[in-house]
């Protein structure tokens, strides 16, 4: 049954759509969503939705309660509740209104606002796997096939049809010959599995700052990946001199003091493809973020190696990000891009502060790849 | 779609009416009807009404009222439409006992929206007039687009506050007969009739004469001022003067009226609420409930009545004053001789077995609305009992904490918060400021400034209708300031007040 209100409700939620598109630079810029993350949802804050009035600003406000308590004691977190109606004649108070959208639809929205091209599938070498679909009605098959619907309808025409069938008593009885069971065909689907794998340098010059870029980026990342692949997968590695693979919260959360060999990392980064992704059934996105110290030119030298060598042809694209800290050189980038940057499958950019992730994101996943 | 009631509550009204007649409950005729816990939100996301001019806002309630009842936060009992006949809702999935106590509590609401003199001026015929106003907006949008409307609304409920709550029950403007007198007696300033020429500077010295003149001129003066007098209703003084076009002028109208039908509801939540809890627990705990529904009957009304440290709850501050009137009425704790008496022991004990409790509360209900109400019989007892409290927000532990319990702070911040509706007074005080077509706003400062970021906006939404740069003389940090939208930028500017 519809509502007349449900014609104002896609209204307010159109709205909200509106409101979040306008204000994207700023939500991507802050990380604050991001710990408000569910399962397939997430919830925003909206600034301004309500309808500005002249009113008295609440905190100068203050008001009457009612309970126990000496003076001077604190009413505890969430006593006081701007914008509560049953706080008769306080006006509205100010609340900001928290709304929910699914990361899909953030995903779009991020799509139209930065004006993302949807990934091309690789077309040479499309990844099918076969997909199990009940279709078909058949006269053979397991008994917990069985179609109750088309037995019944089936037994109760051939009562019909030979005389048997009394409305006064209308009793079914279904024989052999009657059961029907459902049947699958085999389906060739078009597989989606993609994996990212994140890399990130940990050594002492990345500091906090550096790593909350590295986690916004990697919220919209995944955002945008997840809403273009069905399944997709996450692997982490930190390193400094030396690459491990880790959890998610580990990566976030570790800081190492040694110096900086990026060719560890990637090196591992091609192990686990080599190991667990065959370039055939996925479609691969390693990431890369670091200040742009490395060890030595050697070392810069046998990143870039690898990368032509093992890591290029094997994944949908290459992404490299570079923090800037107060400490890093940042002489990667400029190796990178003389090297490697007529590339088409390789994405750099230069991530100056919070304000530069926006810029970014594009950088990264402007391609289509 | 609403069903009427099933016979079985159809015979528990029945019941319910009957009890809350033989209270000497007056009302008019209520229609119960029977909605799902959808419609309910819907009902409520529209204020109460089944029709409302289409907008995002009720959307945007009904979003939250839907969530809030999805995660079990919160659930409407009730809902009751100030109209003859009263209309109130019952949600289907409601057990028995939960729809008698909300009948009881209907009949309440109902009794007083009859009886309370705030309500008399309140049209009785407000669904249908809703309705109407639906259709006009409805035909607005299918002329001009409902972006072009929406947008024209958005920016008027901006101003729906700037309404004068009283004006409903005074005449504002003038006789314009009065008017002409005042300025025939004032025409020549000759002073008073002189019967011998030399007493004439006696009784018409220059300085009287002067300073009628000097009356005459203000007079003069004060006419060509406009508006003659500063104010309130802002939006009436835009409907009459702003450059608006017809649509918008209908559009304006429409909220106009909304906000002025409303109004009553919240000069009363305190009283009303009160009164028809009083009522519900009178009839369900004296008549109506049976045994086995005392604990169920018990857990709802404590649920209502439950408080929190930061709030006042209308429903209990409500209840126990309507109580307190009863029992003083009852005891006789009025006039001289109760006021004089200080001694705490008779005090307590006093007992002068009046009974006229119950008709106190009847005449009280009719002649008061919450300023009055509380002004009048808040009492330093009541105060201490009820554990009430004036909190503020503390800056330096960044916390909100419990200022005081004296009777006198406590009474005047609620007073404080019930004036105006909470809202800060705002009035017009001139429409031609600096001879340039501006219009000037004043706000009477009470110690509270206004929220900045609020009030610009607001002033922007103002410009959009006036057409001409609008400005607002406030206070901040007890400095005089004015603010200023000209349509392109704001702008702000110290003033002497």
């Amino acid at each position: 049954m519809t509502l007349k209100i449900h014609q104002d409700h896609s209204r307010f939620k159109q709205i909200v759509r509106g409101k979040i598109k306008a204000n994207l630079r700023r939500y991507v810029q802050k990380g604050e969503m991001i710990g408000k993350k569910g399962k397939d949802a997430i919830s925003i804050p909206i600034p301004f939705i309500d309808i500005p009035r002249f009113k008295y600003g609440h905190k100068e406000q203050g008001g009457v309660g009612q309970g126990e308590g000496e003076v001077g004691q604190q009413l505890g977190p969430g006593a006081v509740e701007p914008g509560d109606g049953h706080q008769a004649g306080q006006g509205e108070g100010d609340h900001a209104l928290e709304v929910d959208i699914t990361l899909d639809e953030l995903a779009q929205i991020l799509g139209e606002e930065l004006q993302l091209p949807n990934i091309e599938r690789r077309q040479n070498e499309r990844l099918i796997t076969q997909r199990i679909r009940y279709t078909g009605v058949n006269t053979t098959g397991p008994e917990s096939l069985r179609h109750f619907k088309r037995t019944f309808k089936q037994a109760l025409k051939r009562q019909i049809a030979t005389g048997t069938y009394d409305p006064k008593m209308p009793v079914i009885i279904p024989t052999r010959e009657d059961r029907r069971y459902r049947s699958y065909k085999l389906q060739d689907l078009p597989e989606t599995n993609a994996v990212i794998i994140y890399m990130m340098d940990v050594s002492g010059s990345m500091g906090d700052e550096q790593k909350e870029i590295v986690r916004i980026e990697s919220f919209w990342l995944d955002t945008w990946l997840r809403h273009q692949y069905k399944g997709l997968e996450s692997r982490y590695i930190i390193h400094d001199a030396v690459a491990r693979e880790v959890d998610r919260d580990t990566f976030f959360h570790t800081r190492e003091s040694g110096g900086t060999m990026i060719s560890s990392a990637y090196k591992l980064c091609r192990d686990i493809i080599l190991a667990d992704y065959p370039k055939s059934a996925w479609n691969i996105y390693p990431f890369h973020f670091s200040d742009g110290d490395n060890w030595s030119a050697d070392d810069t030298r046998q990143c870039i190696d690898m990368l032509r060598n093992d890591v290029l042809p094997n994944v949908n694209q290459f992404a490299y990000g570079q923090v800037e800290s107060p400490y890093g050189s940042g002489q990667f980038i400029k190796d990178l891009r003389e090297a490697v940057g007529d590339t088409p499958n390789v994405a750099l950019s230069e991530i100056a502060d919070k304000d530069a992730i926006y810029a970014s994101i594009k950088d990264f996943l402007g391609k289509g790849r | 779609m609403p069903k009427s009631l099933t016979p079985r509550l159809a015979q528990l009204r029945d019941e319910i009416h009957g009890h809350a007649k033989e209270f000497g409950l007056d009302f008019f005729d209520t229609v119960f009807e029977m909605v799902s816990y959808d419609e309910m939100n819907m009902v409520a996301a529209y204020g109460g009404f089944p029709t409302r001019y289409p907008h995002w806002r009720w959307g945007m309630e009904y979003e939250q009222l839907a969530k809030g009842y999805e995660y079990g936060l919160s659930k409407i009992y009730e809902l009751v439409i100030n109209n003859d006949p009263c209309y109130a809702y019952l949600m289907e999935s409601n057990p028995e006992v939960d729809q008698k106590l909300v009948m009881a509590h209907v009949y309440g609401h109902c009794d007083f929206f009859k009886n309370n003199f705030s309500f008399r001026h309140t049209n009785r015929r407000m669904i249908d007039e809703m309705a109407n106003h639906a259709t006009r907006v409805r035909r607005w949008v299918d002329k001009l687009g409902v972006e072009k409307v929406e947008d024209f609304i958005d920016r008027a409920l901006s101003l729906e506050n700037l309404i004068d709550q009283h004006s409903p029950h005074i005449r504002r403007n003038p006789d314009p007969k009065r008017v002409e007198d005042e300025r025939k007696a004032n025409e020549g300033v000759e002073g008073f009739k002189v019967g011998r020429e030399y007493m004439r500077g006696y009784i018409n010295p220059s300085e009287f004469l002067d300073s009628q003149r000097r009356k005459v001129e203000d007079e003069k003066q004060r006419a060509k001022r406009f508006p003659e007098r500063p104010q309130r209703d802002v939006l009436m003084f835009l409907l009459e003067h702003a450059p608006l076009e017809p649509w918008e002028a209908d559009i304006l109208a429409i909220l106009r009226d909304e906000a002025y039908y409303f109004a009553p509801q919240g000069q009363t939540k305190i009283m009303n609420e009160g009164w028809a809890s009083y009522w519900h627990s009178t009839i369900m705990t004296r008549r109506a409930l049976r045994d086995d529904e005392i604990i169920d009957y018990a857990d709802h009304h404590s649920g209502t009545m439950g408080t929190r440290p930061g709030a006042i709850n209308p429903y209990k501050l409500g209840i126990e004053l309507w109580r307190d009137i009863e029992d003083r009425w009852n005891k006789g704790k009025f006039g001289k001789e109760w006021d004089e008496c200080d001694d705490l022991r008779a005090r307590h004990a006093w007992d002068k077995k009046l009974g006229a409790g119950r008709e106190k509360i009847f005449e009280v209900r009719k002649h008061y609305n919450d300023i009055t109400f509380i002004d009048t019989f808040l009492t330093p007892e009541f105060a201490m009992e009820q554990k009430l409290f004036v909190y503020g927000f503390n800056d330096k532990r960044n916390s909100w904490e419990i200022l005081n319990r004296e009777f006198r702070k406590v009474k005047a911040k609620l007073l404080q918060g019930l004036t105006n509706f909470g809202q800060p007074i705002i009035e017009v005080v001139d429409g031609n400021f600096e001879n340039r077509g501006e219009m000037l706003l004043a706000h009477k400062h009470d110690g509270q400034d206004l929220k900045g970021d609020y009030a610009r906006e607001t002033l922007r939404n103002l410009q959009s209708l006036w057409r001409r740069p609008v400005n607002i003389i406030t206070r901040y940090d007890a400095k005089g300031a004015m603010l200023r939208f000209d349509g392109q930028n704001h702008s702000e500017k110290k003033v002497e007040l």
